[in-house]
């Protein structure tokens, strides 16, 4: 069949089951965007590259499989920088199609070109420049298939216009792909199992480390049972929330940084680790130096060059986390530590004197209240999708999640603006369920315009601002550590009810608790995107916090009697 | 501070040194020499790449890190067994007339060869490892080096084992972290 550039890449993307691409065109990826008038793809127009590339990215972790965002050249490709950047940090498995100035012209300064495969190269899980079209079909299946294996993550194609209008006799190749160098399958050896085996069965205070491998591999269910066979409580990263039901009385919750303080000092009790699709991350480990030093440890992971990289491991199963579960399940008999979850839990008696949510309402709006509640209204099934802050641990710690691929949010990268279009991309991804986007009022603004988009689209998310008046993490630090001196962190915000207005939607504002429900439940009902303003107070900060390098066993505790505390009393 | 020695087995591709390099640079290694060239097999390239301040820790980061570039084939971290390693550098050296016979008695001793000869200068040639070229070009400094360029160290295991392309022998296929965890 005769078929231009443009076409191959239309038609590979069908091939690759996608639905819907994300993007904002220009001129030199204008040939492809002509070509989509005759494919049955949605294109959502976002109103910002970055903004495409976070819906992509929203878009994969709900599920949705690949998500593909596109761009132009030039300032297109580099606005999708910090989008791609997001997902890989976080294996997001997403590919990005950019626009590159005709081949003739590469290497000349021309209008509009920037040498982005360069730019990317450190962002991207593997990237291509495409200058040929018989190349086309090859690289964009290379592409899928490369985002979508082994430790997934973002893959960008660059193609050169004329490669796009070049017309060239093509079929479909659906020979396997050959990539000598990529090794997506790796498996675990035998006497790495028998030894792990061993040191389960011996193991007195064991405790899993559940991460985002959990989800990505969709190992829940071998992870339930694991858990349950040897009765081994479970702690989870912030982007492993979902990956074990948040109500499982083998759940302990969130670690790290903002982890619960019996969590973090479980970890450091434990005598044998089970790190499952986590990477030790310096934000959960704090100072390595003084990190679990009493246990043994086995690292289930599928990307080798996260093993000992940061923590020293006994024990390493590399490979696919749900098929390495599988392969030990069997071999595992029934454990008792009845001792040890015990102890666990009377100092988790202790920390909740400290626990706002314990506050009784005293006039004020706080934050954990809010999220509290609108776990409560939303009977804990919402899709929550945070931006980056104090409102995201927050979040973490007091909207229990039960179900998997239910709480999205940028872990790695920390990426202000994210909420918004990753909210959108994975209510795209899952028309049917509640989606929820839970920003601060500094990033909610950062890609505040994606509002259009959504009302373009008529997607509907809720969107919850926590209006603190402050960048409130920021505030937080130096609250902490640089003596209250609040530089550049007090902030102005637009009437986001206005905002919300000005688009067409319905804009909320909270100022009492007594009035979240009635909010909540409105923007429930109403049909399209609704932006609920919660004016909180504005210093308040999330405890517990183990300070940067900290030891994890030295946290921040919420003051017992701290001013707030007090006025509640009152 | 220990140097060490990787080869890395490539596909022969666009960009695929920038990609090695870029590697090296953001995860914060020294690269003391690289050198790219062909190999027995068509369309994969053989990188010899000599790291300052590596630890076998390093090594093995490395090695896991440069497999994840999917245009690395196989990686072998060859400072841990024997090997041959080469390095060839060319040297100008200025030779007023009445030096030349001595310059000539030098590189003699150290089986290097003469392979310009001009009026006022030579060019040698010298093959072999490093240590034994820095000691050549010590003892021609006191007579003026002129120009030097040296290609960086080429380095093979010894014995009938092989870094070869991973498609053709599955032997080699897990990563070194992988097989020492
Ligand atoms: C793009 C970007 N810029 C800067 C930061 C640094 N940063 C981390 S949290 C934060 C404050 C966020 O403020 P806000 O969105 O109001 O959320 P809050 O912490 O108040 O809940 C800042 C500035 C970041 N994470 N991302
Ligand atoms: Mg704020």
């Amino acid at each position: 069949m005769q078929r231009t550039g443009a076409q191959i890449i239309w038609e590979c993307l069908l091939r690759e089951g996608v639905r819907t691409v994300f993007g904002y065109p220009g001129g030199a990826i204008l040939p492809t965007y002509d070509a989509l008038v005759d494919y049955p793809i949605h294109h959502v127009l976002t109103r910002h590259e970055q903004g495409a590339a976070h819906m992509a990215d929203g878009y994969a972790r709900a599920g949705g499989g690949v998500g593909v965002a596109m761009a132009t050249s030039g300032p297109g490709a580099t606005n999708l920088v910090t989008g791609i950047a997001t997902a890989l940090m976080d294996s997001s498995p997403i590919v990005c199609i950019t626009g590159q100035v005709a081949s003739k012209y590469i290497g000349y300064d021309a209008f509009q070109e920037t040498d982005i495969t360069g730019i990317t190269l450190p962002i991207t899980k593997h990237n291509y420049l495409v200058t040929d079209v018989h190349d086309l079909g090859r690289v964009l299946r290379e592409a899928f298939f490369i985002a979508r294996s082994g430790r997934p993550g973002p893959v960008l194609v660059d193609i050169a216009k004329d490669a796009q209008q070049a017309a060239i006799e093509w079929e479909y190749d659906e020979t396997p792909i050959r990539l000598p160098g990529y090794r997506p399958d790796l498996r675990p050896l035998t006497e790495d199992f028998e030894k792990a085996v061993e040191m389960i069965h011996t193991a007195k205070r064991p405790l899993i480390l559940a991460g985002h491998g959990v989800l990505m591999a969709g190992a829940m269910q071998e992870l339930l049972q694991f858990a349950e066979r040897t009765r081994t409580p479970v702690a989870m990263t912030l982007l492993g929330i979902g990956g074990f039901p948040a109500s499982h009385p083998l759940n302990l919750g969130m670690m790290g940084m903002h982890g619960e303080a019996w969590v973090n000092h479980a970890i450091q009790e434990a005598d044998l680790l089970l790190a499952m699709g986590m990477r030790f991350d310096d934000r959960v480990t704090g100072n390595l130096a003084t990190y679990a030093q009493n246990s043994r440890k086995i690292h289930f992971e599928i990307d080798p060059s996260e093993v000992n990289k940061n923590v020293k491991v006994d024990v390493a199963l590399i490979g696919d986390l749900r098929h390495s579960l599988q392969q030990i399940l069997p071999h595992l008999e029934a454990c008792d530590h009845s001792e040890w979850l015990e102890y666990i839990d009377e100092m988790r008696g202790d920390s909740a004197v400290r626990d706002i949510q314990n506050l009784p309402d005293n006039g004020r709006l706080y934050a954990a209240h809010v999220i509290n509640d609108l776990w409560r209204y939303t009977r804990g099934e919402a899709l929550v999708v945070t931006d980056v802050g104090q409102h995201q641990m927050w979040t973490a710690q007091y909207y229990r999640h039960d179900k998997p691929y239910s709480f999205i949010s940028s872990g790695g990268l920390g990426t202000m603006g994210f909420a918004l279009p990753a909210a959108i991309g994975a209510k795209i991804a899952r028309p049917e369920a509640e989606v929820w986007a839970v920003a601060g009022d500094g990033g909610f603004q950062m890609t505040q315009a994606e509002l259009s988009t959504a009302a373009q689209e008529g997607v509907k998310v809720n969107i919850a601002i926590i209006n603190n008046g402050f960048l409130g993490m920021v505030r937080q630090w130096q609250e902490f550590f640089y003596e209250r001196r609040y530089s550049a962190t007090p902030m102005r915000s637009p009437d986001f009810v206005k905002i919300a207005e000005a688009h067409g939607l319905t804009g909320l504002r909270v100022t009492q608790r007594s009035e979240v429900e009635r909010a909540v439940r409105q923007a429930q009902e109403t049909e399209g995107t609704v932006v609920i303003d919660f004016r909180v107070e504005q210093e308040d900060s999330v405890y517990p916090m183990v300070p940067a390098g900290g030891d994890l066993h030295n946290m921040i505790r919420r003051p017992k009697q701290n001013a707030l505390m007090e006025s509640a009393l009152d | 501070m220990e140097k060490r020695t990787l080869v890395a087995l490539v596909e022969d591709k666009p960009g695929v040194l920038n990609r090695v390099a870029s590697l090296f640079r953001r995860r914060a290694f020294n690269i003391n020499s690289l050198t790219v060239g062909h190999t027995e097999q068509e369309g994969v390239s053989r990188m010899t790449i000599v790291t300052d301040n590596s630890s076998p820790n390093d090594a093995e980061r490395l090695t896991a890190n440069l497999y994840k570039l999917v245009n690395i084939v196989q990686v072998a971290d060859l400072s841990s067994q024997p090997m041959v390693s080469r390095d060839l550098a060319l040297i100008k050296v200025s030779t007023p007339a009445n030096q030349r016979s001595e310059i000539m008695q030098l590189v003699e001793v150290f089986r290097a060869r003469i392979v310009d000869v001009a009026n006022d200068s030579v060019i040698i040639e010298i093959t072999g490892a490093e240590d034994k070229i820095d000691g050549l070009v010590e003892v021609l400094r006191p007579y003026g080096i002129l120009e030097m360029v040296r290609t960086g160290v080429v380095a093979m295991a010894r014995g009938s084992s092989a870094v070869t392309d991973a498609s053709a022998n599955s032997n080699g296929r897990q990563p070194a972290a992988v097989l020492s965890a």
